[in-house]
């Protein structure tokens, strides 16, 4: 699923939810060519911790609702945009069964200014962890699956915008 | 018609994904429809009391005034754990 659509300000937004992994290193020249006037390009990856609070987990799986996801994502970009200036913003969110230490989410930004991209991208991150509609089970050595409950320290992370 | 859909945890403890449920008469917001659904049965009422269940209204976050109309997709799911 991939979506190229037109910002208030000319920003290209592109967001795509695929199980498939990414190249991190494409993503950025991809981002590069549709931003020439900027001076900043932050790049957030996200990556499947080998941990949690009770010991050793042997990957996750992804579920996610995909009507849903699109819009929230879309309307997050949005908010962004009313409150920075940016030229081009890059996410990418993986579903289904990873591994660890893989790829789970990519959020690129570029700006005119670098505290504009840095601002953008954290802002990005820190609303698709409290609103879009994506839930991690972490799979046990054993096999088992338990879904992973939210986290108080994400939603304060948001409150700060 | 409401197109129902459960998600994550509230998926597992109702046993199921999806449901198509007339909306009775009467019900006009998500309050009086959520309390249509808990009486479905137990795993139901179990779910959907659970303080921090979210609910989405045509994939849009919805709070329980919110008005439910007929052709509606109503979601039921846990906060979201993704990134």
């Amino acid at each position: 699923m991939e979506t190229h659509v037109h910002g208030s300000v000319d920003t290209l937004i592109n967001i795509r939810v695929e199980p498939q992994g990414f190249d991190v290193g494409a993503e950025y020249n991809l981002l590069r060519e549709r931003s020439e006037n900027s001076g900043a390009i932050v790049l957030f990856t996200g990556l499947v911790r080998d941990f949690n609070a009770d010991g050793a987990i042997d990957g996750i799986i992804l579920e996610h609702y995909p009507a849903m996801t699109q819009k929230t994502l879309q309307t997050i970009v949005q908010r962004a945009l009313s409150k920075w200036q940016l030229d081009a913003v890059t996410i990418i969110h993986r579903v289904g069964k990873l591994l660890n230490h893989d790829q789970i989410v990519l959020v690129g930004v570029s700006a005119r200014h670098r505290e504009a991209a840095f601002d953008g991208a954290s802002f990005i991150m820190d609303f698709l962890k409290t609103e879009a509609p994506f839930w991690k089970k972490e799979v046990t050595p054993q096999g088992d699956a338990q879904w992973v409950d939210a986290k108080v320290s994400d939603q304060r992370a948001r409150e700060r915008w | 018609m409401i197109k129902v859909l459960f998600f994550a945890r509230v998926r597992d403890q109702v046993g199921c994904a999806e449901l198509d449920i007339e909306l009775p008469a009467g019900v006009s917001d998500v309050a009086g429809f959520t309390a249509t659904v808990k009486a479905m049965g137990a795993a139901f009422e179990q779910a959907l009391s659970e303080p921090n269940v979210l609910i989405a209204v045509n994939q849009e976050m919805a709070n329980s005034q919110m008005t439910v109309e007929d052709g509606d997709e109503i979601a039921y799911f846990p906060p979201v754990t993704g990134g």
